[in-house]
């Protein structure tokens, strides 16, 4: 197995595209990485240097303690799996996984062990002798796994595996993909715009917006800390509220009048200074009795089973709050209770954290 | 569009393609019939249009012996030459342009648009255009008169590299890049994904150009002046002379049927293939 390292990795396309603007960051041996981000903020650029299918245009990519540049992608000891899954058509599934092997020049008794075994772990062994257009899109995207892992690579690359497969099979794969990633410790990328797949799969989740790295960490830190604006609209489901506000002292903001407190100082913030005050909805609560900070005009309800997500209106701008199915109030004006500890404060200029550093 | 449609109404576009059958099939009917009766019959100017008796006859002096009063030349070995200049064109036509066809649409190289416009700009210049160019330089090559002279001038083709390029643009890049993932280079991606995909192309394409090469004309004319180099559709031409007293017709009517046989019997072969290539596109 092998870590992967990439410091300074640009790419810049005919054309002068600058898809890629020197992202550094390192996956350990064995762990699962994901790289998110909105359409076109450059993953799959980065992924496709990774596998050898573009150029780099700078820096260096390694893979364990080898410059990996200027090596073909099959030298590369890597698989990867395509959004499209790109079996080839006229190979029979057997034939499919066994292509890359027999390419190398593996025994053939060894090929057809570690086929079988593939098609074993993956549930395809019945299927062995069909072409991928007898299969199902589950099945075929089995197929283009058992491709990956029959090579016994030391780092698995995908590319949006998921978006082809409908909701319900989605879920499934993604936990199989992860189980048989830890099962197999070998070491993963696997691109996404999907921040569920991102927040579930990841070991190590690294947030790209156009063409740079936003933030590095665990998808728990990257939810409890999101050190961008960015980052913090886009780990999280329902996504963040952002509130105009302004900072009083260090210990509270308002909005529109409204005095929140704040869990950690807001550090060398000038009072005065306007700041977007982020609030998940999963972290707001409707308030008993006296307790309101703020205070919200419902306009809809979405229904989630579970619970229930009210959209509205407050102070300072649109806001959705989630609260639990037994909750009763959800129409009219309601008081929303604020943990000081769930504030998050972002720069408006520049979307940085801000004040709270430390 | 669901109607009830009178008796007539259900009839007539039956009887409009009957119309057009009988159309195509009755020349080929009356040379078939007149393969079967002696020369004094058709020379009489009374074309029977019931079979004659001298089938057997007639087939066989047709293919070993020749006309006995014009060329003299066994039809077999012009039904040989036929073939072989049909089969090499059209094997070489496919395997140049399936070539070329990958070279402008996988590599990148200097000048690979001008390469591709050029090709692209020869489908303006059939052989008929070019003939006399086309004439001097086999004539200096010394290729008159042989198989290769036959053919070579034939083989470049715009058409096929055309269709080749369309279809390989349809194959996702993602193939391509998979096969370079599990170690295949240009040729093992040509000959392992490319070619096995274009098989229905290229059946398509076989048929269309055998039949091309069968029927060529003016350049057979051209080139071969010896007997013994003969194609089926030049020799047709030869049995015929302007006096009907020395033309043999019941022999031109046997070569015309001979001359038929091939082309169709392709056609029968490949339909499967040959329909599969121009509707199917398997990805
Ligand atoms: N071959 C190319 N030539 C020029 N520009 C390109 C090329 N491929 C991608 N780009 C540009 O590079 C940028 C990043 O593309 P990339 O495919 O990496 O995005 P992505 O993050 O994978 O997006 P998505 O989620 O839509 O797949 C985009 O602006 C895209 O237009
Ligand atoms: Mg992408």
């Amino acid at each position: 197995m092998a870590s992967v390292t990439l410091t300074d990795v640009r790419k810049v396309y005919h054309g002068g595209v600058e898809a890629v603007r020197g992202v550094s960051f390192d996956v350990a041996d064995g762990s699962f990485c994901v790289l998110v981000g909105p359409s076109g903020c450059g993953k799959s650029t980065l992924l496709r240097m990774v596998a050898g299918l573009e150029t780099i245009s700078g820096g260096t990519v390694r893979i364990g303690d080898r410059v990996v540049n200027d090596i073909e992608p099959s030298e590369r000891d890597i698989a990867m799996v395509f959004q499209n899954y790109a079996l080839y058509p006229h190979m029979s599934v057997y034939d499919n996984m066994a292509y890359g092997l027999r390419n190398r020049g593996t025994p053939k008794a060894e090929i057809d062990q570690r086929v079988r075994e593939a098609a074993r772990i993956l549930d395809v062994e019945p299927y062995l002798d069909r072409r991928p257009k007898a299969l199902s899109g589950g099945q075929r995207q089995r197929v283009a796994m058992g491709r990956a892992i029959v090579r016994k690579p030391q780092v698995f690359l995908f590319d949006e595996p998921l978006s082809n497969l409908d909701a319900k099979l989605r879920v499934q794969m993604r936990v199989e993909i992860k189980r048989l990633q830890r099962a197999l410790g070998v070491t993963s990328l696997y691109v996404t715009h999907d921040q569920v797949e991102a927040m579930t799969l990841s070991d190590l989740l690294v947030v790209m917006n156009g063409g740079r790295v936003e933030q590095i960490g665990t998808p728990t830190e990257l939810y409890r800390r999101p050190a961008t604006r960015f980052v913090a609209g886009f780990i999280g489901s329902p996504a963040m509220n952002f509130l105009a506000g302004r900072i009083e002292n260090e210990g509270t903001v308002t909005i529109d009048g409204h005095r929140i407190a704040l869990g950690t100082p807001a550090r060398g913030m000038l009072p005065g200074a306007a700041v977007e005050v982020g609030l998940r909805p999963e972290d707001l609560q409707l308030a008993n009795g006296g307790g309101a900070q703020l205070s919200m005009e419902v306009e809809f309800v979405e229904e989630l089973g579970a619970t229930r997500l009210l959209h509205g209106r407050s102070a300072g701008g649109a806001i959705t709050v989630q609260v639990p199915a037994a909750e009763t109030r959800s129409s009219g004006t309601l008081g929303l209770a604020i943990d000081p500890a769930l504030v998050h404060l972002f720069d408006p200029a520049d979307g940085r954290r801000a004040g709270m550093a430390g | 569009m669901v109607e009830r449609r009178t008796l007539f109404g259900r009839l007539l576009p039956h009887l409009v393609l009957l119309a057009g059958v009988a159309v195509v099939a009755f020349p080929v009917y009356l040379a078939v019939v007149g393969s079967t009766h002696e020369s004094a019959v058709i020379a009489n100017g009374q074309m029977p249009l019931y079979p004659g008796a001298q089938a057997a006859d007639t087939y066989y002096r047709t293919l070993f012996i020749g006309p006995g009063r014009t060329t003299r030349e066994p039809v077999s070995g012009m039904l040989l030459n036929s073939f072989l200049m049909a089969m090499i064109i059209a094997v070489g036509k496919i395997a140049i342009s399936i070539l070329s066809a990958y070279a402008v649409v996988y590599f990148r190289f200097p000048l690979r648009m001008a390469a591709f416009w050029m090709i692209f700009v020869t489908l303006m210049l059939p052989v008929e255009v070019r003939i006399y160019p086309t004439y001097k330089v086999v004539a200096d090559l010394g290729m008159l008169d042989s198989m290769a002279g036959l053919t070579l001038p034939l083989i470049a083709s715009a058409t096929a590299t055309l269709l080749f390029r369309q279809f390989f643009m349809t194959v996702p890049d993602e193939l391509v890049e998979a096969s370079k993932i599990d170690g295949a280079g240009p040729f093992r991606f040509f000959k392992d994904t490319l070619l096995p995909l274009s098989r229905t192309n290229m059946a398509a394409l076989f048929v269309i150009l055998f039949i091309y090469g069968w029927n060529q004309y003016l350049w057979p004319l051209l080139i071969t002046t010896r007997d013994d180099m003969q194609t089926i559709v030049i020799g047709i031409k030869k049995m015929i002379v302007t006096s009907d007293a020395l033309t043999e017709w019941q022999i031109v009517m046997a070569t015309a049927v001979l001359a038929m046989l091939p082309p169709v019997l392709v056609v029968v072969l490949m339909q499967k293939l040959f329909v599969r290539g121009l509707v199917e596109t398997e990805k």
